[in-house]
């Protein structure tokens, strides 16, 4: 169980991963996810939108995956990448679409804005701007459910970035010490901001160094949802009988900047478009789901239609919302008296 | 009433919150110690053995010995306390924050606020601190002032074992991040200590002296330094207030500034380096918001700008000393 181990879908055997129902609602939320980030890119570009985006367009497949086998009460802790963490978790699109303009109303009060968007109904305990700051805090997490005696499990995003921080290497001993039900959950897009991971990742291998800690590994091509969704069973399954901790590293594109209005001097001629082409994991499960007779063509049209109304619909709550008042600056420094 | 020491104090507050409250856990290294060894469990205690007993009476689930890894045991506790848990880590040396603020300052200490007021993080971070040891430069210095300069976090450093005691337990009950710190000097000290259950609330300075010629503002041990001074030169007929405001976040400054209108005169000691200290700190407060009442300069009694050094004897020239506390506090008397 200590090594990495390729994991390839195998449909054609068995029942399919997803079922029609399943399928179609992973599908909107990977929908929902990709048309958020362009949404806010072009609002951005607007001058609506302060500060930084780090925009998660082409890792949907992932997210999505992974977090629809989660429960509300199941948690995760995100990345500064984190949008598609949040959404794919059921976070509230209007409050996020408030809280990145910076509005009243936003799901952190106008407070944490992109970089720190969270919806604590539905466990998303927050995206973390500091690389690697997220693996310790699921430790405590998955603490609090074996603690507490529940069958909750917690899930770490991090990138090929944040697996070289030593806060994710001892967050991965401690959880295996404890025996923890936490998932180490790396999207590996290739870059750490502008480095390449092939530089950065000295083994090259982010599951299998995982496994060296002491836990199962596995290698999944994250541009799949049904590949994804199948190991991720396994793993959430694993944490949920009390076994301990899993890694899952899927290979995924980066179709954007690190961040927006990023130059990317440093990206191949042509390899965003030929990643687009050949790696959208939308595309991708259209394709799928329509050979599998899951879904047509219309019924997937259908869901992109509804997905482009909410997104005019929170697009224009946020931008209609009243920013925050500057009576509120100090409000919540402390949670109990000071 | 039975008198404890100080080192007995925070772990009876620790027994008692335990048994009052199941979502209280205590994590760190060797908090019960011999994990995996041949020998017995429970064979620390904690380095400081401040937790010794709790292993036996609660359990491993409660009682989590960890590895040496101080960010995951801060990011632990800070994620179980975002959960449903309220986590007591110990630190071991308050020396080792380098290898784990991250955890504090960027994520414990900013939750709430970041997060809109949805996310609480009701934790205690326990660290041991002081010089005096021949620890060396690793292992003695105390750095209240870099935890107490972050907004979010509250800082308590008590002095004595009656309000070890009391703050502890308001810090378990407390909502927000706790950094506690206990100095090494003064784990052996005793006073009279309740058996039953109490608090003490955060921001109140405690009066050890009341005096007339001038005010002296100290933290940690070197309070004790200070009370030896003061008691030795109220034979000579000078007096002062002697102030301790047992956390430095939230500050108690209503009570230095209201002292300070009356003796006209202001004394800061602490064993903090002297740039950005808590007394470099409280001086800057005084002479915003109570200039018009000094009536000299205000002095400073602090630890050396150099790490901490080895030998004994510089060791004890690095510290604030009795001698340096009596020349500033004549000074001062003497000053017109």
């Amino acid at each position: 169980m200590s090594t990495a181990t390729k994991q390839r879908p195998e449909a054609k055997k068995k029942a399919p991963v997803l079922d029609r129902d399943q399928f179609l609602k992973a599908y909107r939320s990977m929908r929902t996810i990709r048309s958020f980030e362009d949404k806010i890119s072009e609002e951005f570009m607007k001058g609506n939108i302060p500060g930084f985006l780090h925009l998660y367009s082409g890792q949907e497949a992932a997210g999505v995956g992974i977090c629809e086998l989660l429960n509300d009460d199941d948690y995760v802790v995100s990345t500064h990448r984190g949008h598609g963490h949040c959404i794919a978790k059921g976070g509230d699109v209007i409050g996020m679409m408030k809280e990145i303009m910076g509005k009243q109303g936003g799901i952190c009060d106008g407070k944490g804005g992109s970089m720190h968007i969270a919806d604590f109904d539905k466990g998303m305990l927050g995206a973390n701007a500091i690389v690697g700051g997220g693996p310790p805090l699921i430790v405590g997490a998955a603490l609090s459910a074996k603690t507490l005696g529940t069958t909750q499990v917690g899930v770490a995003f991090g990138g090929d970035g944040s697996s070289n921080q030593g806060t994710t290497f001892e967050a991965m001993n401690l959880a295996v010490v404890l025996k923890l039900p936490a998932i180490f959950f790396f999207e590996n897009n290739g870059y750490g901001e502008g480095t390449h991971a092939s530089y950065a990742v000295g083994s090259r291998d982010i599951a299998g160094r995982a496994a060296a800690f002491g836990m199962p590994a596995f290698k999944v091509d994250g541009t799949d949802i049904f590949a994804v969704t199948e190991v991720c069973k396994k793993a959430v399954q694993h944490c949920r009988d009390g076994k301990g901790p899993v890694t899952i590293e899927a290979s995924v594109p980066r179709f954007k900047g690190h961040f927006e209005g990023d130059p990317q001097a440093y990206r191949g001629e042509n390899e965003i478009e030929t990643l687009m082409k050949e790696q959208d994991c939308l595309v991708i499960a259209r394709k799928a789901a329509i050979k599998q007779k899951l879904a047509t063509a219309a019924e997937l049209d259908k869901i992109d239609e509804e997905v482009a109304e909410l997104m005019g619909r929170a697009t224009e709550a946020g931008l209609a919302a009243p920013v925050p008042e500057i009576s509120e600056l100090m409000d919540n420094v402390y949670s109990s008296e000071y | 009433m039975p008198v404890k020491t100080y080192r007995e104090a925070i772990n009876e507050a620790l027994h008692q919150a335990m048994a009052d409250d199941a979502s209280v856990i205590v994590l760190g290294e060797e908090v019960s110690g011999g994990a995996g060894c041949e020998g017995s469990r429970d064979a620390y205690g904690g380095v400081m053995g401040i937790t010794k007993g709790l292993l036996p009476a609660f359990g491993e689930e409660r009682v989590i010995d960890t590895p040496i890894t101080e960010s995951a045991i801060i990011g632990a506790a800070a994620g179980a306390a975002q959960t449903g848990l309220r986590p007591v880590a110990e630190l071991m040396f308050m020396d080792f924050f380098g290898v784990c603020f991250d955890q504090i300052y960027n994520q414990a200490a900013k939750f709430h606020y970041m997060f809109g007021g949805k996310s609480q993080c009701p934790m205690v971070v326990r660290c041991t601190t002081g010089a005096g040891w021949s620890a060396g430069a690793q292992h003695s210095q105390n750095l209240t002032q870099m935890v107490t300069m972050v907004p979010g976090l509250k800082v308590v450093c008590p002095t004595n074992a009656y309000d070890a005691k009391g703050l502890m337990l308001q810090a378990i009950k407390d909502n927000d991040c706790v950094i506690f710190v206990e100095d090494k000097m003064l784990y052996d000290t005793s006073c009279e200590v309740p058996d039953e259950m109490y608090t003490i609330p955060f921001g109140e300075a405690n009066f050890y002296r009341e005096g007339s010629d001038l005010t002296i503002v100290a933290i940690s041990n070197p309070m004790h330094k200070v009370l030896a001074v003061v008691d030795r030169l109220a034979e000579e007929g000078i007096t002062c207030d002697v102030i301790d405001p047992r956390t430095t976040s939230p500050l108690d400054e209503e009570a230095i500034l209201e002292s300070v209108e009356t003796t006209g005169k202001l004394l800061l000691v602490d064993e903090m380096t002297p740039r950005c200290g808590i007394a470099a700190d409280i001086s800057s407060i005084v002479a915003e918001k109570a200039f018009s009442s000094l009536r000299a300069p205000i002095r400073k009694v602090t630890a050396a700008h150099s790490p901490v050094p080895f030998a004994p004897n510089l060791e004890q020239a690095w510290m604030p000393g009795d001698a340096d506390i009596e020349a500033a506090i004549r000074e001062l008397v003497e000053y017109v």
